[in-house]
């Protein structure tokens, strides 16, 4: 099977879907000619032309406006924010217009439109190429928050988006772009080309928005993880020694809530690991999930480790990072509670 | 903070933020010319005669027309003449049309404000004064083209044939709304009619229009998307992200800003600034700028036929500012005495729409003071019957009203599990 980075498994999928509808169109900030800055689009202007895969002038809510105008026509725009730290001048055309075209206008009009923004530290962005703005998507009804954490899952749930009737965001590590990342920046980092989840099958094939995947199985713990904290938990629970079962949520909206229940009755404990901000962060709500359906199987507190609430810093970047060795201090204090 | 030596202290002190060269800076804030209680005046908006401006070839060149940014195109004069270059694209019979829509709004308008008085909704926004912008405007569309309308445009629906009575039960949110009771009054929406979902969020959808127009022309179809704004929300980034993506990709749309002199309490000074005229807007993103009369139903629909023709022709937007007056409140939550004289509706210059159409027919002999009082009266009848249809099924506070679990349907395609569990829990 192909081995592919996170990029050229993106870059698939919007290829496929490009081939298969002529209905779907890319485009964003240097998504044209270029081929995006991290180079998720390259080649797509040169083999579906410059009225599917075009540059944008600098206005966020501009892309995700006119998105809006194409979606309600009948196309299936796959746009690009160049870093989701810049979605916020387009977050009105998201949560007032995109999420709510269905709903207000009793399905006359509809918006099925993907919104592919890279999230997430680990590369000294700083406070403006860093953030996880995820919780800010899942409160908003109407439309669909997914989070893959590697090629093969991104390319499969990216598919499942663009063919989506409904509004997604496609929220990508970037960190993960280029391998999986352990948590532990002063040593190497292994190439997707050398990691199983770095198989992806040529041509169409689809993940469905939804559906969690067990990463690594156990019986003492559970963690519930998303996107690059997926592969810092691996480390973290290899480096503690401790049995914990990773749930790599890969869609917070609609959410897996029948693979975290089970597990969580079935290990009594849980921990909930993202890089956004603590304070009303994605994991207030997995906690409050967990506690209502699993209360009398749990023999500890749920923990969460999390991005601390400041905003993202460059020099103090891993301290800021909950890396492995958080995560395995919270692991512990699960156990030993 | 109550020790006045404090707060003085705090205070730049005179000489201490003045440089020798410039006396201290100061705040400009615009004002409107007058307030509640002085005598209207309207001497700063410059109104050439009808029929004077000039109407250039639809491939013109924007450069070469800048004045149409600048001045105001008329049809009709004083004496109920249609003159000039803008004028004879319609016929008697269109003409009556359009009387008759105009008509058949403001009497519509008059009985959804009294419903709202009655108590049979929670909400109404009228139109008076401005009905001939969006009645005669639809007119020079075609089926398929697509309007995103704001909430005082409700002439496209009506001129374009949408049901009073549809229209009614969507105010009145009743078992037989449209939109099941998920909108405020008046936000309608009808694909069928090109009309698409208003959204309560000033400008949002100006750049909407743009990015359908932009994919019809991705289709290599033929329809045309019309964006409408208020003076007021020109000022939203909304609007300007239009222009630029208009201009860019020269969108096959119709940008039009209705500028009814006020947005609620705000005089349009506040939104225009210091730029001459809302059309100017335009002109620097090069795209063709024209002022019209909005109270003129001759001049808007020959100005819309214009900027459609563009548009169908692949020559790009067209910006349109509609010089007209908001007569009524702001909406049924809203009293103009409380900022601007109670008379200066009367002092409009440009007059009333539907008066001036019905004297423009007259003088054509197509038309008479008896057969105007004629049509008042059916058009009453035929409002009052959709009116009385409609409150068959419902008014807002009534025990016939879309149910509880419509409220959950339509958020998704499919219902998410989240969504159903809830829906249960609410046990509807």
């Amino acid at each position: 099977m192909p081995r592919r980075t996170m990029i050229e498994a993106i870059r698939d999928a919007m290829d496929v879907m490009m081939s298969r509808d002529d209905n779907v169109v890319v485009f964003g900030e240097d998504v044209g000619y270029f081929g995006g800055v991290f180079r998720a689009s390259q080649g797509l202007q040169a083999k579906y032309g410059t009225s599917r895969c075009f540059d944008t002038p600098i206005s966020e809510l501009g892309i995700v406006g006119i998105a809006v105008g194409m979606a309600a026509y009948g196309l299936k725009p796959c746009v690009e924010i160049q870093f989701a730290d810049y979605m916020y001048p387009a977050y009105d055309q998201i949560v007032s217009e995109a999420a709510r075209l269905r709903y207000r206008s009793n399905g006359q009009f509809t918006c099925p439109l993907v919104v592919r923004m890279p999230t997430g530290g680990g590369i000294f962005g700083g406070q403006t190429h860093s953030q996880s703005p995820e919780a800010l998507f899942t409160h908003v009804c109407g439309i669909k928050t997914v989070v893959p954490s590697n090629p093969r899952d991104a390319k499969g749930l990216l598919i499942s988006a663009i063919e989506d009737p409904d509004p997604v965001i496609f929220l990508e590590p970037k960190r993960l772009y280029n391998g999986p990342f352990d948590g532990h920046h002063d040593r190497p980092v292994t190439p997707w080309s050398k990691h199983d989840l770095g198989e992806v099958d040529d041509g169409h094939f689809a993940i469905p928005l939804g559906s969690a995947a067990i990463r690594r199985p156990g019986e003492a713990v559970t963690i519930l993880a998303y996107g690059t904290m997926v592969h810092v938990a691996e480390t973290a629970a290899t480096e503690s020694g401790i049995d914990a079962e990773i749930i790599d949520l890969r869609s917070l909206l609609p959410l897996d809530l029948d693979t975290i229940e089970a597990s969580v009755k079935k290990t009594g404990r849980c921990v909930i690991v993202h890089e956004a901000t603590l304070t009303s962060g994605f994991g207030a709500e997995l906690c409050a999930l967990v506690q209502t359906r699993c209360f009398y199987h749990l023999e500890a507190p749920i923990v969460r480790v999390a991005g601390w609430d400041t905003p993202y810093p460059h020099a103090q970047e891993w301290d800021y990072f909950p890396g492995p060795a958080r995560i395995g201090r919270a692991l512990i204090e699960t156990l030993e509670a | 903070m109550s020790d006045p030596n404090l707060i003085r202290d705090m205070i730049p002190q005179d000489g201490a933020a003045q440089s020798a060269e410039h006396p201290p800076l100061r705040l400009h804030v615009p004002e409107p010319a007058v307030r509640p209680g002085g005598t209207p005046d309207f001497s700063n908006i410059r109104i050439p005669r009808a029929g004077q401006v000039n109407r250039p070839d639809v491939d013109v060149d924007a450069e070469t027309i800048r004045d149409l940014a600048f001045s105001v195109i008329r049809v009709l004069n004083r004496d109920g003449e249609a003159v000039g270059p803008w004028a004879g694209a319609l016929s008697d019979n269109e003409l009556l049309e359009g009387l008759r829509h105009m008509m058949t709004l403001r009497a519509f308008d008059a009985r959804m404000q009294m419903a709202q008085r009655q108590g049979k909704t929670s909400f109404y926004m009228q139109h008076m004064g401005e009905e001939a912008v969006s009645c005669a405007f639809r007119k020079a569309l075609n089926p398929g083209d697509m309007n995103f309308p704001t909430y005082r445009q409700a002439g496209l629906l009506i001129a374009g044939g949408y049901s009073l009575v549809e229209m009614a039960c969507q105010i009145y949110s009743n078992t037989h709304d449209p939109l099941k009771g998920r909108q405020l009054p008046v936000m309608y929406s009808s694909r069928e009619h090109g009309f698409f979902t208003i959204s309560g969020n000033l400008a949002t959808q100006y750049i909407q229009a743009v990015g359908w127009a932009m994919a019809s022309a991705i289709k290599n179809d033929t329809k045309i998307a019309v964006a409408w704004i208020g003076d007021g929300a020109t000022a939203e980034s909304d609007f300007h992200a239009a222009l630029v993506f208009a201009s860019t990709y020269r969108a096959p749309v119709v940008l039009n800003i209705v500028n009814n002199q006020w947005a609620i309490s705000t005089f349009q000074g506040i939104a225009r600034g210091g730029s001459g005229t809302f059309a100017a807007r335009g002109l620097g993103f090069g795209i063709p700028a024209l002022r019209v009369d909005g109270n003129d139903y001759l001049a808007v629909h020959a100005v819309a036929k214009w900027a459609c023709e563009r548009a169908r022709r692949n020559l790009g937007p067209t910006l349109i500012e509609h010089v007209t007056y908001r007569v009524g409140a702001h909406s049924t939550s809203d009293d103009p005495a409380g900022y601007r004289p109670k008379t200066e509706s009367e002092a409009w210059p440009l007059g009333d729409p539907v008066i001036r159409l019905k004297n423009h027919l007259i003088v054509r002999g197509a038309w008479s003071e008896e057969r105007h009082k004629q049509a008042e009266a059916e058009i009453l009848d035929t409002v009052l019957s959709a009116q009385k249809e409609a409150e068959s099924y419902g008014t807002l506070h009534s025990e016939q009203r879309p149910s509880a679990r419509d409220m959950f349907e339509g958020v998704f395609a499919d219902m998410p599990p989240h969504l159903r569990r809830q829906r249960q829990e609410a046990g509807v």
